[in-house]
């Protein structure tokens, strides 16, 4: 019998919210098992097997030097290298501190900061080395993961859609929130995956799996603007859990004013 | 002079990613050391500036699995400086919501992360070779806890419907009653799992801890309460951080809490049912009597049963409020933001949760204050420790070792949470 292909799982800077994910495929996770070898995953399992491995999940942004320097580690030990959710995609949250002073941060969450070690930004995986491909979303969907992890061990590119949320509220049959009932969304510039689940709760999306491919975002802005939404508010609702992404960086950036530091 | 250093570099089945350091000499703990090098996130710093309305949304990003919990108490601080209530049905939903995440994580726990030591298997994953059918029961009941989570939420790790004053949009009774014929099920594994976890070895240990929860006056306490201890703390939940601190240690990225003037102290399950277990649903209440665990359990590893009487209970309390809803008519109570000071506990799977903001009449976070339950439970999990090891030197090495470990996992330590906090090190000189 061929020697089952080993995966790893990895944390760096998050929530352990995305590798959960994974846990949370109750119906799948031993077939999953069943298939691979389940050769590191701390939050799962004592053994730990070795590398090489074939394929690395990635959950986490690169926050501290020795984190720096353990991604290129991991790296080198896996043929496959997958970054998983927001955290590794963007950022995540704690890029906040990126439009900040963190050692103001520092400071303020800790009595003694001379024994936080930490970098001055919070980037993605894809910052520090090549990633094979990249999972969006704050978590990720478990289901799409399912389809990264088959896809990867038998070869191919996963079928992971770039299209907008908009796209699944039509699909879905969601009555525009924007325009049905003035609600601010981010839907238009914002990748799919969730199966436009904030309109069908009557919320607009707020970008938690980050920009779809070629995302309109300035015009967009113009839209909100006109529905009186304060710029002040545009700009924290490109900022959040994706917001150091190049699309929402940018667009957050363009509309911040010397007066108002976001 | 006889020295002996035990090493565990990264600890398992825990939520996040720390390490234990012990130092022994001549047959004494010297040092002990729970070290979280988790990297910190900085919460409280980048939520100033952020609106109210946001900080539901954001606090539940420092933890996947204990999100609802994140949810429910900052959303509880800012409805205290409102000066608004949430009650009836909208509490309903929260409370329900909140059973679903007790379940989903203490299922997690129970079955994927504790059980396997009292076993002897490295996961449940391996576990499932010789015990499919407990593992797939473990996984179901799992599931079931992460539904209503869906149910309610939106989504299981970070749900999208919980707001400021309520919900975005409320279930329709039908959407709840799907549930009723898997909460029934559930409640009927939740009492199997009792008495399968009962049957377990327990190391014959004790301490005496002060066991500190919240306590409500009809209920076994989730949502809201008087935070009182089995040492005469007996206070509002505004009065926290006049009775609390948090010290910062240099080996640890997530700060260190004790009551002040006494120290150490334990929140969580024991915690819970030691002060409130004559607010458990009758059925748990039975459940516990049935396999001989009645307060006060002070043995931390008999946890895993108080968490399975705890799951009973969220099962049986779930299906009575899924049997009893009605649709409320407005999914949220609205307000205006005004300026001032908001505290808000609840009880997070882990334990205590305790949150406290100030904003700005406009709405804007000025200040923030988040105090997780591991935390609060770092000096309990040491001092665990320095007791436990002196009783257990005879042991093999790797026996020693993964004991240890086991009594770090009585706490089901959310590292993730605690530094917004484990790798195991036992040095004997």
């Amino acid at each position: 019998m061929a020697r089952k292909p080993k995966l790893a799982v990895w944390k760096f800077a998050s929530c352990d919210g995305c590798q959960l994910s994974l846990l949370d495929c109750e119906d799948e996770l031993l077939t999953v098992a069943d298939r691979v070898e389940i050769a590191y995953f701390l939050e799962a399992s004592r053994a730990v097997v070795k590398g090489p491995y074939d394929l690395s999940l990635v959950e986490g942004s690169i926050t501290t030097p020795h984190d720096a320097k353990r991604i290129r580690q991991i790296r080198r030990m896996s043929r496959y290298l997958v970054a998983i959710g927001a955290c590794a995609t963007t950022g995540g949250i704690q890029a906040l501190r990126n439009f900040k002073d963190v050692r103001e941060f520092v400071q303020r969450v800790y009595a003694r900061p001379e024994y936080i070690e930490t970098l001055e930004h919070s980037t993605p995986i894809a910052a520090h080395v090549s990633v094979d491909f990249e999972l969006q979303g704050c978590p990720v969907n478990k289901y799409q993961l399912l389809e990264v992890i088959a896809a990867f061990l038998h070869g191919r590119r996963p079928n992971i859609p770039t299209h907008s949320v908009c796209m699944e509220c039509k699909r879905r049959g969601v009555v525009c929130v924007m325009v049905a009932r003035g609600i601010p969304c981010l839907g238009p510039v914002t990748q799919a995956g969730c199966n436009a689940l904030c309109p069908a709760y009557h919320r607009g999306c707020f970008g938690c799996f980050g920009p779809k491919e070629t995302p309109n975002t300035a015009s967009l802005s113009a839209r909100w603007l006109e529905m009186g939404v304060p710029r002040e508010d545009l700009v924290r609702a490109f900022r959040g859990f994706t917001g150091y992404a190049e699309a929402f960086r940018k667009e957050s950036m363009s509309h911040e004013t010397a007066d108002h530091q976001g | 002079m006889k020295r002996r250093t035990i090493k565990v570099d990264y600890l398992a089945r825990v939520e996040g990613e720390g390490a234990l350091y012990i130092r022994m000499k001549d047959g004494q703990v010297t040092d002990v050391k729970l070290k979280i090098y988790e990297p910190p996130r900085f919460f409280e710093a980048f939520m100033r500036g952020r609106k109210y309305t946001e900080a539901p949304d954001i606090t539940a990003r420092i933890c996947g699995i204990c999100p609802v919990a994140y949810q429910m108490s900052a959303s509880q601080a800012m409805e205290a400086i409102l000066g608004i209530r949430v009650e009836g049905p909208l509490r309903d939903l929260r409370h329900l919501l909140y059973l679903g995440e007790w379940i989903e994580s203490h299922m997690l726990h129970v079955y994927m992360l504790h059980a396997p030591d009292f076993l002897g298997y490295q996961s449940a994953i391996e576990m499932a070779r010789d015990h499919p059918e407990v593992v797939q029961r473990g996984l179901q009941l799992k599931k079931y806890g992460n539904e209503i989570v869906a149910v309610v939420g939106g989504r299981e790790v970070h749900p999208i419907n919980v707001r400021v004053g309520g919900f975005y949009r409320v279930p329709t009774r039908e959407e709840l009653q799907s549930l009723v014929d898997k909460l029934k099920w559930g409640r009927d594994a939740a009492l199997e799992t009792v008495r399968w976890v009962a049957s377990f070895d327990f190391p014959d240990f004790e301490m005496d801890y002060e066991f500190v929860a919240l306590r409500h006056p009809e209920e076994y306490a989730i949502l809201e309460g008087r935070i009182l201890s089995n040492k005469g703390l007996d206070i509002a939940v505004h009065e926290y951080d006049d009775h609390f601190e948090e010290i910062h240690v240099p080996y640890s990225n997530a700060l260190h809490s004790r009551i002040r003037g006494r120290g150490s102290y334990l929140v969580g399950p024991m915690a819970r049912f030691n002060l409130n277990f004559d607010r458990l649903s009758p059925l748990a209440q039975e459940a516990a009597r049935e396999v001989g665990l009645l307060p006060p359990c002070r043995n931390p590893f008999q946890s895993i049963i108080v968490r399975s009487i705890e799951t009973l209970h969220a099962f049986d309390v779930a299906l009575r409020l899924v049997e009893n809803y009605d649709m409320p008519d407005s999914p949220v109570v609205e307000a205006e933001p005004r300026a001032g000071t908001g505290y808000g506990a609840t009880e997070a799977p882990r334990g205590l949760l305790y949150h406290r903001y100030t904003i700005d009449d406009q709405g804007i976070i000025l200040d923030a204050k988040i105090v997780p339950p591991t935390s609060q439970n770092q000096k309990a999990i040491e001092e665990d420790l320095w007791h436990f090891v002196p009783q257990n030197l005879d042991l093999p090495e790797d026996e020693l070792v993964w004991r240890c470990e086991q009594a770090i996992r009585n706490y089901d330590p959310c590292i993730s949470c605690a530094t917004h906090f484990l790798k195991l090190h036992i040095e004997r000189e």
